[in-house]
């Protein structure tokens, strides 16, 4: 890397604001991506506590067969809070916002996003609409209960709240557009001279394929919500068949965003998986472009498979085995990076740090995932399981397995950069098998549960079940323990842990080649790029460039 | 590139935009007339393409992409082919349902 990147001891982001205030008001009115990063952080950080916490009640209800603590309505209201909070409050916007908002401009080798005042407009359209979905739930008329999919006709019938998380989920799309365009201008027009698009580092790659699905998809479910909004005041009659409507057309519409909003979810966790291994290998990643182009991939096909979330949904036969096959193809581009991963760690010298292991545990629950997947996406396999708990093991292996755990491995490895403080590796790592034990308690269960019939979303279920829903609660448990763990040790070394140099991993990409936490716009000088982005022969010349 | 723009702007005239509108207005005026005719199965290809002829005028003359830099197009070409996609996927449904 070129000289005078590197800043060592001087005023980092928390000491230096990009405005003339201090205290709270530097970080409500802050443009710097960091800063906002961390804002988002926090944010989210407690919506998926709660959103966990809504969890456990749920299984705590599912413990025993009939009532155990909440009534048949408040059980619908939970189940659907848990999947709006967790899909469009968290997992959504959790990487992107938060490691993206603070690395992506990094990691090119930039001072700060296209549009850094863009970029804190789209974190107060984020908090208005989390505060739009809260308010939802305390104004009467109770809590929604359509479930996280709003389905036409139930949810122009029902008399809960629904309209009003619907325009939360309408405005945290218009954050979620913002973000894609800031990232996309940002990787276009703000590169480090050198770092053209092959020596951009794979998460940016990842980031920047998902900004595009963010901004061509999410305003397909925009309009589909504003549709539902009119139909529920109005009774306008495009979705609903009793007014003439097509409600199939509402599950293609829904499903043209949700789907590729699934990658949406999982492409920066691969991204992220793509530093961390890497750097934990000590080994150039193998077939770099490969994987970046992947990610290109997997977004695209990723618009071509929505209807595989319909096959029983009555829609043509031709659709259903063209969508069928589609869906096998995107299998492809997830299999190209799985074993590229796989591949570099071969004769690399690794070195099990808890990143590392929060991405060994991400490769195994994903792969189950991404398997019990093909079974969902072929015809005959699906009307067997559909709608069963099958279906909610699968996406919480992929989702929570793979996008979840890759949110704890991401805080793992660039805590010590965004905080400059270290947290002890040995509760760390307990955290990652507490996480695993909890996990594979909580959800394989779902699986066989599935496989032998029992439907998703039932209040009550039979006494064949009753034995496996409560392995899986007791598994809630492990895993909202271990959470909550996490976050206390995480917490703690915050305030308490040891400081931590520039480069505690020895990783090589730009985020590494300056002081932890970084300044306030990053680099002295604005870095030539001369490197391949994993290129371990750099770590000699960057001990250098510290001492 | 902000002097480019104001070339092109200057380049293009209200007679051009005045003539655009009458034309979208036009084509407006056709969904409409078209949407009481029975065409039978080519009803939705008529409306759509007349849709996207407006929105071809919109986006090139209103917008400038026509007088813009060339990866705006390449943007809006992606796009427009995601959209191209989406719409015959769903006719495998709505067609053969």
């Amino acid at each position: 890397m070129a000289n005078g990147t590197t800043t060592v001891n001087e005023k980092s982001f928390y000491q230096q604001s990009t405005n003339k205030y201090s205290g709270i008001l530097s970080w409500l009115l802050t443009t710097d991506h960091k800063r906002i990063g961390i804002m988002y952080g926090v944010t989210i950080l407690f919506f998926f506590l709660v959103g966990v916490i809504l969890g456990v009640l749920m299984r705590l209800e599912l413990m025993a067969p009939g009532k155990t603590i909440v009534d048949a309505q408040t059980y619908n209201s939970l189940f659907t809070l848990h999947g709006v909070i967790m899909i469009f409050l968290f997992i959504i916007p959790g990487l992107p916002a938060i490691f993206g908002n603070f690395f992506l401009p990094i990691q090119i080798g930039a001072r700060d996003v296209a549009f850094p005042r863009l970029n804190l407009l789209s974190y107060y359209i984020y908090v208005a609409g989390a505060l739009l979905a809260l308010l939802a739930v305390i104004l009467p008329g109770g809590a929604i209960d359509t479930g996280w999919t709003f389905y036409i006709p139930y949810s122009i019938r029902s008399n809960t709240n629904v309209s009003l998380p619907l325009l939360a989920a309408f405005v945290l799309g218009f954050s979620s557009i913002l973000t894609g365009l800031n990232f996309i201008t940002t990787v276009h027009r703000m590169r480090a001279p050198g770092m053209t698009f092959f020596k951009m580092p794979l998460f940016v790659w990842a980031t920047y394929a998902t900004a595009w699905i963010q901004i061509i998809a999410t305003p397909v479910i925009g309009i589909t919500i504003v549709l539902v909004i009119l139909e529920r005041l109005f009774g306008v009659g495009i979705f609903d068949p009793a007014l003439g409507g097509d409600p199939i057309l509402f599950q293609h519409l829904f499903w043209i965003y949700s789907h590729p909003a699934v990658y949406i979810m999982i492409l920066p966790a691969m991204g992220v998986v793509s530093e961390i291994i890497p750097t934990f290998a000590r080994r150039t990643i193998f077939g770099y472009k490969a994987i970046a182009i992947s990610s290109l991939a997997i977004a695209f096909v990723g618009y071509l498979v929505w209807a595989h979330h319909m096959f029983t949904s009555g829609m043509s036969d031709t659709a259903r085995w063209i969508f069928s096959l589609l869906t096998f193809i995107v299998a492809l581009p997830s299999g190209v990076k799985i074993f590229n991963w796989v591949a570099t760690m071969y004769k690399g010298s690794i070195d099990p740090k808890p990143p590392f292991l929060w991405v060994m545990s991400f490769i195994f629950l994903f792969s189950i995932g991404g398997l019990t997947g093909l079974v969902l996406g072929s015809l005959a396999t699906d009307i067997h399981v559909h709608d069963t708990y099958f279906v909610v093991a699968h996406f919480h292996f992929v989702m929570f397995g793979g996008t979840g755990t890759i949110f704890f491995a991401a805080i793992h490895y660039w805590f010590p950069k965004m905080f400059g403080r270290l947290y002890n590796d040995k509760l760390a790592t307990l955290g990652v098998l507490g996480f695993f034990i909890g996990f594979m308690l909580l959800y394989f269960p779902k699986f066989i549960m599935g496989y032998m019939g029992m439907p998703r979303r039932y209040y009550d279920y039979l006494p064949e079940f009753a034995s496996l829903q409560l392995i899986s609660t007791i598994g809630s448990w492990v895993l909202a323990a271990t959470i909550f763990f996490i976050v206390g040790y995480l917490i703690h070394a915050l305030f308490k842990g040891p400081k931590a140099g520039s480069n505690p991993w020895g990783g090589v990409t730009l985020e590494w080649h300056i002081q932890s936490p970084p300044t306030m716009e990053n680099f002295k000088e604005i870095p030539k790029i001369t490197h391949e982005p994993y290129d371990f022969s750099q770590l000699k010349e960057m001990k250098n460039e510290y001492s | 590139m902000h002097e480019e723009n104001s070339k092109h702007n200057h380049h293009i005239g209200y007679g051009t935009y005045v003539l655009v509108w009458l034309a979208l207005l036009a084509f407006t005026s056709i969904t409409v007339t078209v949407a009481g005719v029975s065409l039978g199965e080519y009803t939705l290809f008529v409306a759509l393409s007349i849709a996207a002829i407006k929105s071809a005028l919109v986006i090139n003359i209103f917008m400038h992409i026509k007088f813009d830099e060339k990866i705006f197009k390449v943007f809006l070409l992606i796009s427009g082919f995601t959209l191209l996609v989406i719409f015959i996927l769903t006719f495998f449904d709505f067609i053969y349902r």
